[in-house]
């Protein structure tokens, strides 16, 4: 069976908050009556639509369901929720357009991180018999896989100074962005460490933030958009949730990913990269075999602005907002889930 | 009667019993948010949380020789289930580890302590846990660890209260 051309035509993104006081209805209407207005398009036109975010988060069992009212369910859609990043609703609404039954999918997610503890709250992912009665947070988790780099010599804390530094100084041109800064590697390898051999630079910032995008398929596309991004492969792998029985060196999952989603047939001139901590951006460039030419994280990443179950989806916007603007032809868009990038999507968008 | 007092009949039961009971013509039910159900862990787990209370590591053998503790259940590389035990002592050695300076509600110890993945001696797969090292320049890769029995043992993986540095957190 053909695969037929689908497309990101429209993205929306609010700025970074925390300690936001708002429902995730209150900060979802802004954004997806902005981008409708963006791309020109009534509710009517949307076929599908397609949610991602986190009950967890929210401690209510079917929170999602209120997020509805953000969209309008009169009258009836046709609608899907993932507990999931929004990067893994847009696989569902790509699948759905590929299915033919629609032509055009509005995917939106959104996180209220800083709502509570994350680090901890994230550990109820984990193994319910043999991980989460010790209730290690994420950020314990990610220590001990930046450890096992450190000592095979597969990452250096200088290495993982710059990603922080050049993340932070990129987040300065990103309105988006929360945490921005202009420290030289020098000035963050001095300050102490938080989750030794973590620092807190190394952490993602958790924020309060959504955002949305519009996927349409072949003519439409093209008449929605001036330079639509071209979905050109797109691949979900997952590694072993036994935390000790996969490779703290190296992400597997993310590297089968990379190469189903055709990352090597031709240069990257920039990737998004869902990286929430340093050491996990520079495994990941290595998995995915991304070379020096390639831009990474123009916007400051994830580690500036980490809202879970948007982060993912965050970079597909921005990812395939430069192919809008023409800054570039070949993008990456990432986004992991679990912990230690236990899964991995991996996205190749074109322009035409 | 009306609806006005019907409702306040209502409020002033619920708060009073939890046994359902008819109020005037309306039948009232408490409002109890629970989960009411027990779940069996499984064959594997068992077994598994049976020996731990009674101080004794026992691991599975996977399909390419290597042998988990904690024990899976199925091979994490074939999906096979797995049935071969193999007995191991208490004592390993520290694959990865890391320091949790500010201890929270519910963690292993209150005080600072390592995480850690350990490779328990006769195992080939680590397990995660805590180690009472007493500082970060106590531990290392390749430091051989012993495990703590915790005094109570419900039957779970904090039976193991936390590992010890063997020889001592010098």
């Amino acid at each position: 069976m053909a695969l037929r051309d689908i497309a990101i035509v429209g993205t929306a993104q609010r700025p970074s908050e925390v300690n936001s006081t708002f429902t995730s209805v209150e900060i979802l209407l802004p954004v997806i009556q902005q981008l409708l207005d963006k791309v020109g398009i009534e509710r009517s036109d949307i076929g599908f639509w397609c949610h991602g975010s986190c009950d967890y988060m929210s401690g209510q069992p079917f929170s999602f369901v209120a997020a509805v009212d953000a969209i309008g369910a009169w009258p009836p859609i046709v609608e899907s929720h993932v507990e999931a990043d929004g990067a893994l609703a847009l696989y569902e609404a790509w699948v759905k357009i590929q299915t033919g039954e629609v032509d055009v999918a509005l995917v939106f997610s959104n996180g209220k991180t800083t709502s509570g503890p994350i680090d901890q709250i994230l550990s109820l992912q984990t193994d319910p018999y043999m991980v989460a009665p010790l209730k290690p947070g994420f950020d314990a988790l990610a220590a001990l896989q930046a450890r096992a780099c450190l000592d095979a010599g597969v990452v250096t804390e200088r290495q993982m100074a710059e990603v922080a530094s050049r993340s932070r100084r990129d987040a300065n041109n990103n309105a988006i962005a929360f945490t921005k800064g202009n420290e030289s590697v020098e000035e963050l390898l001095a300050m102490p460490y938080t989750m030794n051999p973590l620092r807190a630079h190394d952490c993602a910032t958790p924020v309060d933030g959504c955002n949305a995008v519009v996927l349409a398929a072949g003519d439409i596309a093209r008449r929605l958009a001036e330079r639509p991004a071209w979905i050109r492969g797109i691949d979900h792998r997952i590694d072993t949730q036994r935390l000790g029985a996969r490779s703290m060196i190296e992400s597997s999952s993310a590297a089968i990913a990379a190469q189903k989603a055709g990352v090597g047939n031709d240069r990257i001139d920039v990737a998004e990269i869902h990286a929430p901590y340093t050491h996990q951006e520079l495994l990941l460039r290595n998995a995915m075999g991304l070379s020096e030419s390639t831009h990474i994280n123009p916007s400051g990443g994830a580690l500036v602005a980490n809202p879970l179950m948007a982060a993912g989806l965050a970079r597909f916007a921005e990812a395939a907002e430069s192919i809008f603007a023409g800054s570039a032809d070949r993008v990456l868009a990432h986004c992991t889930s679990g912990p230690m990038l236990q899964q991995n999507l991996v996205c190749v968008m074109e322009g035409e | 009667m009306s609806f006005g007092s019907r409702w306040r009949d209502k409020k002033l039961f619920v708060s009073g019993t939890t046994s359902h009971a008819m109020v005037g013509d309306v039948f009232v039910a408490p409002l109890e948010v629970s989960y009411p159900y027990k779940r069996t862990v499984g064959i594997l787990l068992s077994r598994f949380f049976t020996s731990l209370s009674e101080c004794r590591l026992e691991g599975t053998r996977g399909s390419d020789g290597r042998v988990y503790f904690p024990p899976a259940e199925f091979d994490p590389l074939t999906g096979e289930q797995l049935s071969e035990w193999v007995s191991l002592s208490d004592t390993g050695t520290v694959t990865t580890w890391a320091w949790q300076s500010t201890p929270v509600e519910g963690q292993p110890l209150a005080h600072p302590f390592a995480w850690a993945l350990i490779t328990i001696d006769g195992a080939d797969v680590p397990m995660l846990h805590a180690v009472d090292a007493g500082s970060p320049d106590n531990i290392a890769t390749g430091t051989k660890v012993k495990v703590r029995w915790a005094e109570d043992r419900p039957g779970g993986v904090t039976d193991i209260a936390c590992f010890d540095i063997v020889g001592g957190a010098s």
